[in-house]
C-alpha cells in the first residue's frame, strides 16, 4: 500500500531523483504538472507501469487533489 | 511507492514551480505583494495603523501564529477607534484565492465583486500575499483576458 506524504515530502524525494507520476488525463497533463512528472493516465496504469516505471527508484503519484 | 494524495492543487497552492503549456499565463503568483503587513488578532488598532502607514500601506492581513489568514484591515477599518483590539476592528473571513489562479480571472473576479484588494493563501489557508486590483492591470493589455 502507497505510503501518503505532504508536498515537503515529496520536494525532498524529487531531491533525491524519485520518478514523480501524473495520473491526469494527457491534456490536463500537458497544462500543467510538477516538475519532471511523467504521465501516466489511471487508465493505462497497468498494462504501462511496468515498461515506463523504474522499480530500483522511489515513486510518487498524484491527481489533482484528495478527492 | 508513494500517494501525493493532496496532490497539484495543494503544490500549485503553495506557488511552487510547475512545467507545462499553461505556466506561461500571468497568474496571482506572479503579482502578489509578499510584502504586505501582517498582525494578530489582540493588536491594537491604533498601533497597527501607525506601523502600516510606516511602511507605505493602507491595508493589513490580520493572521494566527502560524500565518493563516483571519481576517483584513483596509482603510476604512484602519480609520476606526485606535483603542480597539484588532479582533474587533477587522474585517472577518475574507474570501481568499489561490496562487495558480490567472491574472484575466482574479481581474474579472474583483471587478464583479467590487474589491480592491484580496488575500493570496496556500491550499491550507496560509498567507501568501496579498493581490490589488490596480496590480492586474487592464485587460485591454492581457492577451488571456478573453479566455474563461
Amino acid at each position: 500500500m502507497a505510503q501518503e506524504i505532504d508536498r515537503e515530502r515529496v520536494r525532498r524525494l524529487m531531491e533525491q531523483g524519485a520518478q514523480i507520476v501524473d495520473v491526469l488525463p494527457a491534456r490536463e497533463y500537458g497544462e500543467e504538472h510538477l516538475p519532471g512528472a511523467i504521465n501516466l493516465p489511471l487508465r493505462q496504469i497497468e498494462t504501462e507501469a511496468a515498461s515506463m516505471l523504474d522499480p530500483t527508484r522511489a515513486i510518487v503519484v498524484y491527481c489533482w487533489d484528495s478527492a | 511507492m508513494y500517494d501525493y494524495r493532496m496532490g497539484k492543487q495543494d503544490w500549485m497552492g503553495a506557488g511552487l514551480p510547475t512545467e507545462g503549456t499553461d505556466t506561461e499565463r500571468p497568474r496571482l503568483a506572479d503579482v502578489v505583494r509578499r510584502d504586505v503587513p501582517t498582525c494578530s488578532l489582540g493588536e491594537r488598532l491604533g498601533d497597527v495603523r501607525n506601523r502600516v502607514t510606516a511602511a507605505g500601506w493602507d491595508a493589513c492581513v490580520v493572521v494566527s501564529q502560524d500565518r493563516v489568514v483571519l481576517g483584513l484591515l483596509r482603510a476604512r477599518e484602519l480609520q476606526a477607534d485606535p483603542g480597539l483590539p484588532v479582533e474587533r476592528a477587522m474585517r472577518p473571513g475574507p474570501s481568499t484565492y489561490r496562487p495558480f489562479v490567472s491574472v484575466a480571472e482574479m481581474r474579472r473576479t474583483m471587478t464583479d465583486r467590487g474589491l480592491e484588494s484580496s488575500p493570496v493563501t496556500t491550499s491550507d489557508g496560509k498567507l501568501v500575499g496579498l493581490v490589488r486590483r490596480t496590480d492586474l492591470g487592464t485587460a485591454d493589455a492581457d492577451p488571456e483576458a478573453g479566455e474563461p
